[in-house]
């Protein structure tokens, strides 16, 4: 039997009837396996954490089924394809990105896109958006201005994120940034604490939207955002 | 003077079944299109660009949003050029045999154009280019290209940013690689060699 850990965190234990979570950045937790039998380890494909039609019609079900079941998915293969036989076999995500950062450009892109996804996913949910509460909204007043500025500059650096990237919101150090990045680069590798993103891969919205990333943009900030998983990752 | 959008060299259904209608209306008609839009709305007050073509601000402009929309009207502007229908299949004329010199043959080529072109990670562009006399194949990123890298002359190019594939042929990019070779226009390739 096998059993799968879909939190995001990254690995994923396959082994028969024993299973174990590895450092969830939610949670915290972590837990010794039941036996020390052959463990072998992977990357695997999280699961959404919303139906496949729950973000209807933002983000069509066509685009996640492509977006999760095509090039999540394919990241997620190449990665473990990439590590097997390697000393990353057995590492976390997060070890393989930081290891392959600057040494092994191939398995840097596919497991930091592995990251990237998993984050993502996370950073959006159905009747989500508007304006937050809590710790980063406070973080938002302190170090962005307000939520008007914050929305404002979120957007303008998601639209001018010039080809493939990501926007994000991150803490560096003690202070909240907005931080674009370019293909599959991560503000996790340059120290930083990331706490939100926006896809702006093409492929994220071109078949919701085509050209008109404003809109998905838009669509993201007003009815997607995720706020809750944002200050979960402040706590 | 404003920079024009050039008008396509075929009609918008003559790519078909490889690039449709509907691409072409996309990627033409709103990404082509905004380029030249963004491009003269930060010239238009600029002395050090008034009267000059694309391909001079494009060389001129420092990295960043000028050179971007600049370099991305050339590029597309050459991408349309480098395709068109009924043409496609292997080369001939001068090309073919260049071709032949540094690959060895037409079918390593195309293996070694649709690599690359396939597995650029990112946005960006497949070349083939006249460097020194032999011909290569380079890749760029984003809106770069080849003459503003100094790789060689570009003979053609395989726009392989997300937009250009994904109506088409969603993820499946090397399919769509695939069909651009029912396209590749020899006759431009083989005229952007004469001129080299």
């Amino acid at each position: 039997m096998k059993t799968y850990c879909a939190v995001f965190g990254a690995v994923s234990l396959a082994v028969a009837s024993h299973a174990f979570m590895v450092g969830s950045p939610l949670t915290g937790v972590s837990k010794a396996p039941a036996s020390s039998s052959t463990v072998r380890m992977a990357v695997a494909l999280p699961p959404l954490p919303f139906e496949d039609t729950a973000l209807e019609p933002l983000i069509s079900k066509r685009t996640l089924d492509i977006h999760h079941g095509k090039h999540h998915a394919k990241y997620v293969t190449v990665t473990n394809e990439m590590i097997k036989g390697t000393d990353l076999e057995n590492a976390s995500l997060e070890e393989i990105v930081k290891a392959a950062k600057g040494k092994n450009q191939g398995l840097f892109n596919n497991a930091a896109q592995v990251w990237n996804h998993n984050f993502y996913w996370n950073c959006i949910k159905p009747n989500g958006g508007g304006k937050p509460t809590g710790k980063v909204a406070a973080l938002i007043d302190r170090d962005l201005g307000g939520f008007e500025a914050f929305r404002k500059q979120f957007a303008a650096d998601s639209n001018g994120n010039f080809g493939s990237g990501w926007t994000w919101l991150a803490m560096d150090g003690d202070k909240l940034k907005i931080v674009k990045t370019s293909n599959a680069d991560l503000p996790l590798t340059q120290g930083m604490t990331p706490l939100l993103v926006i896809d702006v891969w093409e492929h994220a919205y071109y078949l919701d939207v085509q050209n008109v990333r404003a809109q998905y943009v838009d669509n993201f900030l007003d009815k997607l955002v995720n706020w809750d998983f944002v200050n979960a990752n402040l706590a | 003077m404003a920079i024009e959008l050039p008008p396509l060299p075929w009609d918008k259904n003559a790519l078909a079944p490889h690039i449709s209608a509907e691409t072409i209306d996309y990627h033409y008609g709103k990404h082509h299109a905004a380029y030249v839009t963004k491009l003269n709305g930060m010239i238009k007050d600029d002395p050090a660009y008034a009267g000059k073509s694309v391909k001079e601000i494009m060389l001129a402009a420092p990295a960043g949003g000028l050179f971007n929309n600049a370099a991305q009207v050339w590029n597309h502007t050459f991408y349309w050029n480098s395709m068109a229908p009924n043409a496609g299949g292997a080369p001939s004329g001068p090309i073919a045999d260049k071709i032949n010199a540094a690959f060895g043959s037409f079918d390593n080529f195309k293996s070694q154009f649709s690599t690359a072109a396939a597995g650029h990670f990112g946005s960006g562009w497949a070349w083939l280019v006249l460097k020194d006399g032999k011909l290569e194949v380079v890749s760029t990123h984003d809106a770069s290209n080849p003459l503003k890298e100094g790789l060689g002359t570009p003979l053609l190019t395989c726009d392989v940013w997300e937009h250009a594939y994904y109506v088409d042929y969603r993820n499946a990019r090397p399919a769509y690689v695939e069909a651009w070779w029912s396209l590749v226009n020899w006759e431009w390739a083989n005229a952007r060699l004469a001129e080299a």
